[in-house]
């Protein structure tokens, strides 16, 4: 049991998916501007990226491995992906339009996400068991909503700010996010 | 029209030089800069995708069925990524290693998906040739000199040769994650202050 919470806070804070593995920053710059997207995206991220972790783990273990074709693994991965986020939206879409409305637009932006392929190669590479995987991609998961969530607040501030032209926008994101990343690296050698 | 082909090739390199002024594809940019040769590496293989992904997706324009060109899309990127993930373990073992899983997140990348669907899903074979060639030097001059700035400054050299000599202190920051933030923002700034 101590692993798994060893293994958590090393993959929440420590190797933090969005400020030190550098995995799914695309929607970590595109959905921070308001708190309301952010938190949106990353309850998305958390749907998503654990049953993918969990699927394509099921995948490479008794499909891939067995039959000798793991040089499939990047098309079987991506296409996984892809095929389940059509089917958490049409299933949430039917069964729980709540929460459907409040994912809305953010569910198809995954597929394109690396942050989920991202977890999914790195529970295949570093030859995690299943319950390691599992703990893995929430863990990465709830680090990717808690890293996005704090950036979107500070985000939101900065727009009361000055900011000197050259630097508005996409720029300032970037540099208040190597703040946040500098945060997040004090974490290193906790673990 | 041979104008245009020069013309579709050069806006890469400058008017929509990725990640800079498309802002996508951020994620290899900031974590394999470390140091040039990465990022070489990491541009030219981009490249490769791109350029095979827009010629096959350009000649398959008028069969794939709109609803489901996204799905064909990742199908024809996924398939160039495994031929470089394949090659580059056979011929660039070294760079394979250190590259890592950036390889096969190229199938994610969103620039060679935007290209797909904002130009080679329109246009014909040879425009989209240029097109993603223009969009991959220039990715891959962008990764070069991101990688310039941080390998100088996080390690005092450039391509393995030392510039500062022996008693230079590295300045360790700019190899790790929150430098490759700052570092990239910086440079966007410098960018947008150039086009004014």
């Amino acid at each position: 049991m101590g692993d798994y919470i060893v293994l958590a806070i090393s993959c929440i804070f420590v190797n933090n998916i969005l400020l030190g593995q550098f995995l799914g920053n695309c929607p970590f710059l595109g959905t921070s501007k308001k708190m309301e997207t952010a938190v949106g995206m990353a309850m998305a991220v958390v749907f998503v990226l654990v049953m993918a972790g969990v699927i394509t783990w099921i995948l490479n273990t008794y499909f891939l491995v067995p039959f000798g074709i793991e040089y499939l693994r990047t098309i079987g991965f991506i296409l996984v992906i892809a095929a389940l986020v059509q089917f958490v939206e049409m299933f949430l879409k039917k069964s729980i339009p709540a929460l459907y409305a409040g994912l809305g637009i953010f569910l198809p932006l995954i597929t394109t996400n690396c942050a989920v392929m991202g977890v999914c190669l790195i529970n295949v590479n570093e030859e995690y068991t299943f319950i390691q995987a599992l703990v893995t991609s929430f863990s990465y998961a709830v680090g990717f909503g808690l890293a996005l969530i704090l950036f979107a607040g500070v985000r939101e501030r900065i727009l009361l700010a000055r900011v000197p032209k050259p630097l508005q926008d996409t720029s300032i994101g970037l540099v208040t996010a190597g703040m946040l990343a500098l945060v997040f690296y004090a974490f290193k050698g906790m673990v | 029209m041979a104008k245009s082909i020069v013309q579709e090739f050069t806006k890469g390199l400058w008017d929509e030089i990725p990640p800079f002024r498309l802002v996508l594809g951020l994620c290899p940019t900031l974590a394999v800069t470390k140091t040039v040769e990465n990022g070489i590496g990491m541009g030219l293989a981009t490249t490769f995708v791109l350029v095979c992904s827009n010629i096959l997706v350009s000649a398959l324009r008028n069969m794939i069925p709109s609803k489901v060109r996204i799905a064909c899309f990742i199908v024809v990127i996924a398939t160039f990524v495994t031929v470089v993930e394949l090659l580059m373990q056979a011929y660039t073992y070294p760079l394979f290693l250190k590259l890592g899983i950036f390889i096969p997140l190229i199938v994610v990348n969103c620039i060679v998906l935007g290209r797909a669907e904002a130009f080679a899903f329109k246009n014909p074979i040879a425009p989209s040739l240029a097109d993603g060639l223009g969009i991959g030097v220039g990715f891959t001059i962008a990764l070069a000199a991101l990688g310039a700035i941080r390998e100088l400054f996080g390690a005092g050299t450039i391509l393995g040769i030392n510039v500062f000599g022996p008693s230079f202190q590295p300045f360790n920051f700019m190899v790790e994650a929150p430098g490759a933030f700052v570092c990239l923002g910086l440079m966007l700034a410098v960018m947008n202050l150039a086009k004014k």
